[in-house]
């Protein structure tokens, strides 16, 4: 039943991909079921499906395991977040970083930019796995696929020792040093931010802790300094509530603009990275088959020179489609991240305004007060 | 009205006292548990006519005493329409049978003539007492006055019979009367000297290294010798200063303002270097905690005029005050519940038979641990201010090295942009944390403190109890001596035990004095206390609510600067 459906002759997407959402995340024990939903094309309509994490690697493996793809190893694919984890371990937790945070709304918010980034991708988007995942009512197969020149275990047992190989291009040889400088700096900034907004949330919970306490300070009586000093503790309380509330906005606001931006960012330079060095084991593989051929004893010359040129033509294909992906990469990037820091200024201008206003009725009181 | 002795075990007793401040007699009630046996032998005269004559020439206005009705005798009008009452009492009074004609004190009884002469001179009818407890007051006026008239133990009965005093009444009811007045007076005191505690600096090397800090006195009092004058002084003059005020007789029941602890850990550091960061912490932490304890005692109307607080203000060179081992480690709390302990374990229990004083000190019990609990939370919130100022500091340089890593030029740009901008908010976090800490955390440890000094005055009125008891019971011992000598016949022992008998008789008053005095002092100093405590933190907490509010503005500075930057990004 699934199978006809991969089968049939949809080669483009039924769904507008910018309505992707994932607008739930429901817990059953330790299993995540996250509800996706997509406006239909035909304008009748919406899809609403639920899926788990496995489907989304089910997703990504077809992805990766497409055929007949040519280039396909010089797609920067868009990155899935690592798996998530109920009552995570403090390992996991630093994995997940931001996506870790709230109670999963960023987590599927990530999800969401996935399925919309596999959507508007160019080459992926063709591939009727998409489809299959965003629209029908029974969730995909769980079954893995047993072949995957993508499972990142392999590449890092095949040899990091390839990813300083020395490139025959000058651009890709540019890239390849600026994307490792970039991502090391992306991910310590999204780390060190993520320190910042968990200090934020402690503060958050401390005000509150303190606008607690002060209502045990508050006693009944008749005396009028004991009333005094009550209306004192109770009308403190309320602006540490206020600063709590102060603080929790600008968590908030860091973790979805900015946060995300950084994680997101953190994570494509990864997959870029990953891109980079399946080239680069593309093209070890290139420069052996090519001493094969020169070296090759006369009878087997023929068939080396054939591996030859297939890598050679392989070769060539990663390259073009890498340096489209490695051009629309660098500009979204910025495009992104520009997009982040405005709407984050935005935010917390509008927190600080609204800060500054609750802080001044609060002051007006206390002097007003006799 | 019961003229036994037997039946009545409490009696209102009015105490006069001089004003340490204003020199002035004040008069104020109280109950009093001693045994019936036992009577003060007040000079005549002493009490409330002399007093309200005194009293009555202060500028309090009195509400309008019911004058009209004055003129009747007996006690019809009497607010508390215990009539009957009054008129026993009045009956009694005039068991120097003069019939009553003793209206709420405007028709002068001829019956104490001699002892309301001298008020009828000056007073007005209405004049000492503000409220309706005024009824009941009088008659313990008159009382009192009589009692004064007589001496020995017959004169007890009168003070017994304030049965038309509702016994139910206690005496907090009263009080108010005197403590309405005392409130007046505060008001109307204003203190015109301002000390300031600064320029703190290293003086010596090594471990006998100390800090001196420049004590600054703006004064317009005559009592001091110039107007604007600074001392130099040093941590342990400042405990010294506390040493000498909590040592004194007659301050006993006052709160005296506690100073800050002594450190080892934070001295260490600062004999070592004045220069890093901790260091510098400390000593300002320890400044502004110098000059709060200043301004707390210069602005209690009776320590200010403590010579040894005038000496410290003014003297050139002070002699080192060397006595301040008690107040070493975690020092002054330590010291105040070690005498708690010790009061509580001393073998004649207080009867307390004014229930103030009791719920008054577990309240203060009770508050201290509200503020511990209080200072806690403040304490981890400005450890998190902190650590959050650490954190942004560390975020504002790996987006720098973002910045100079990006091709995009704009982006580049925005970044280090953002790196300021974070910079920037790192010092905000930095004066925050500042703020939390100087103005919460700081306030809850000085009261904290302040509560420890309340409950070491109601300590001392225990004490001074105990030692009135005591006289009491040693006299009681003598008296019981004189009696088996009298039976044994030895006239020449007899005379010595006489002659002791007068002297513990004296120590007796002196002692029950002493009592009644603390005992007021303490309620006044509790009630300053109190209107002093909700004012500070009302006016701790604008001051913090300005310091935030202005931190806001400047954050809201740094995002619309920031804003055009981030939109520049192409």
């Amino acid at each position: 039943m699934m199978q006809e459906e991969v089968n049939e002759a949809t080669s483009v997407l039924s769904v507008y991909g910018h309505t992707i959402k994932v607008t739930e995340v429901l817990q059953d024990g330790d299993t995540l079921t996250f509800i996706i939903v997509s406006q239909k094309l035909s304008g009748t309509g919406e899809y609403h499906v639920d899926r788990t994490y496995e489907d989304f690697e089910w997703l990504q493996q077809h992805l990766y395991a497409q055929e007949d793809v040519p280039g396909l190893q010089g797609v920067i694919f868009p990155p899935l977040p690592v798996r998530p984890q109920v009552n995570a371990s403090a390992k996991v937790m630093k994995q997940l970083g931001f996506l870790g945070l709230g109670e999963w709304q960023p987590y599927c918010k990530a999800l969401e930019t996935f399925l919309r980034q596999v959507a508007a991708h160019s080459i992926l988007k063709k591939n009727k796995t998409l489809e299959v995942f965003l629209t029908s009512t029974d969730p995909p197969g769980r079954q893995k696929l047993r072949r995957n020149i993508f499972n990142r275990l392999s590449q890092a047992v095949e040899g990091l020792w390839k990813e300083g190989h020395k490139d025959v291009d000058e651009f890709f040889h540019t890239e390849r040093d600026h994307n490792l400088v970039l991502t090391g700096h992306t991910r310590t900034a999204a780390e060190k931010f993520l320190d910042v907004v968990l200090t934020e949330q402690k503060i958050a919970v401390a005000c509150g802790h303190f606008a607690a306490a002060l209502h045990i300070c508050v006693e009944n009586g008749e005396d009028p300094e004991k009333k005094a000093f009550s209306r004192v503790c109770v009308k403190l309380s309320e602006v540490f509530d206020s600063i709590k509330k102060n603080m929790t906005s600008i968590a908030v606001n860091d973790m979805n603009t900015l946060g995300l931006g950084l994680d997101l960012d953190s994570r494509y330079l990864e997959a870029e990275k990953e891109m980079l060095f399946r080239r680069t084991c593309k093209l070890v593989e290139l420069e052996n088959a090519r001493k094969n051929a020169e070296r090759a004893k006369p009878v087997k010359k023929n068939a080396m020179e054939e591996v030859k040129k297939a890598a050679e033509g392989e070769f060539e294909q990663i390259c073009k489609v890498a340096k489209q992906e490695i051009v629309q990469l660098n500009q979204e990037r910025v495009e992104m991240l520009q997009k982040n820091l405005i709407q984050w200024c935005e935010q917390q201008l509008q927190t600080a305004k609204e800060g500054a206003d609750a802080y001044n009725q609060h002051l007006q009181a206390f002097i007003a007060m006799a | 009205m019961k003229l036994g002795f037997f039946t009545q075990r409490y009696c209102t007793v009015e105490i006069s006292h001089r004003c340490l401040r204003t020199q002035e007699w004040r008069t104020s009630r109280g109950r009093c548990s001693r045994p019936p046996f036992l009577i003060p032998s007040l000079p005549p005269g002493t009490l409330s006519l002399t007093t309200r004559a005194m009293a009555s020439s202060s500028d309090r206005n009195p509400p309008p005493f019911s004058v009209s009705e004055q003129s009747e005798p007996g006690l019809s009008d009497m607010a508390d329409g215990d009539s009957d009452d009054g008129e026993d009492i009045f009956v009694s009074n005039s068991f120097q049978n003069h019939p009553a004609s003793v209206s709420r004190g405007v028709s002068q009884p001829e019956v104490a003539a001699d002892l309301f002469s001298k008020a009828a001179a000056a007073a007005k009818p209405n004049g000492v007492h503000s409220d309706d407890d005024d009824d009941d007051d009088l008659f313990a006026e008159a009382q009192a006055d009589l009692s004064s008239d007589t001496s020995g133990s017959s004169a007890r009965k009168d003070l017994s019979t304030s049965s038309g005093f509702p016994s139910a009444r206690s005496p907090a009811d009263l009080l108010p009367t005197s403590l309405e007045q005392l409130e007046e007076e505060e008001a109307k005191e204003s203190f015109d000297v301002d000390v300031a505690v600064t320029n703190p600096e290293k003086v010596g090397d090594g471990m006998n290294a100390y800090v001196a800090y420049k004590v600054s006195t703006r004064t317009s009092l005559p009592m001091f010798k110039s107007k604007v004058f600074t001392a130099r002084r040093r941590f342990s003059d400042f405990l010294g200063l506390y040493e000498k005020l909590s040592a004194k007789q007659s301050l006993h029941g006052c709160i005296i303002p506690p100073p800050p602890e002594k450190s080892v850990v934070g001295m260490t550091k600062v004999k070592v270097g004045m220069d890093d960061p901790s260091s510098v912490e400390f000593v300002e932490k320890r400044r502004a905690a110098l000059e709060r304890y200043l301004q707390r005692i210069v602005s209690h109307p009776l320590l200010l005029q403590d010579p040894d607080v005038r000496e410290f203000l003014e003297r050139e060179d002070l002699p080192r005050a060397l006595n301040t081992q008690a107040l070493s480690g975690a020092g002054f709390l330590k010291m105040i519940n070690r005498a708690s302990d010790a009061v509580s374990k001393m073998t004649i229990k207080m009867n307390e038979s004014d229930s103030w004083f009791e719920d008054k000190f577990q309240e203060v019990d009770m508050e201290e641990q509200q503020l511990r609990k209080l200072q806690a939370v403040v304490d981890s919130l400005v450890n998190h201010r902190k650590e959050l100022c650490v954190n942004t500091a560390v975020f504002a340089k790996s987006i720098a090295m973002l910045g100079n890593s990006e091709d995009n030029t704009a982006l580049s740009r925005a970044l280090s942009q953002l790196a300021e901008v974070e910079d920037k908010m790192e010092q905000l976090h930095q004066e925050q944390a500042g703020s939390d800490f100087f103005i919460f955390a700081e306030l809850l440890a000085d009261y904290i403190r302040l509560l420890g000094a309340v409950r070491g005055c109601f300590d001392q009125r225990v004490r001074a109890w105990q030692r009135w008891q005591e006289a009491q019971s040693t006299l009681q011992k003598k008296r019981e001596a004189e009696a088996k000598l009298l039976w044994a016949n030895k006239p020449d022992k007899l005379h010595q035990a006489k002659e002791e008998i007068t002297e513990w008789e004296t120590k007796v008053t002196q002692y029950e004095r002493d009592f009644d005095r603390i005992g007021m002092t303490v309620r006044k100093e509790v009630l300053r206390f109190e209107k002093q405590k909700a004012k500070d933190f009302k006016r701790q907490i604008i001051k913090y609510l300005e310091a935030m509010l202005q931190s806001q503005q400047r954050l809201i500075k740094f995002w619309e600067a920031f804003q055009p930057e981030a939109k520049a990004i192409a």
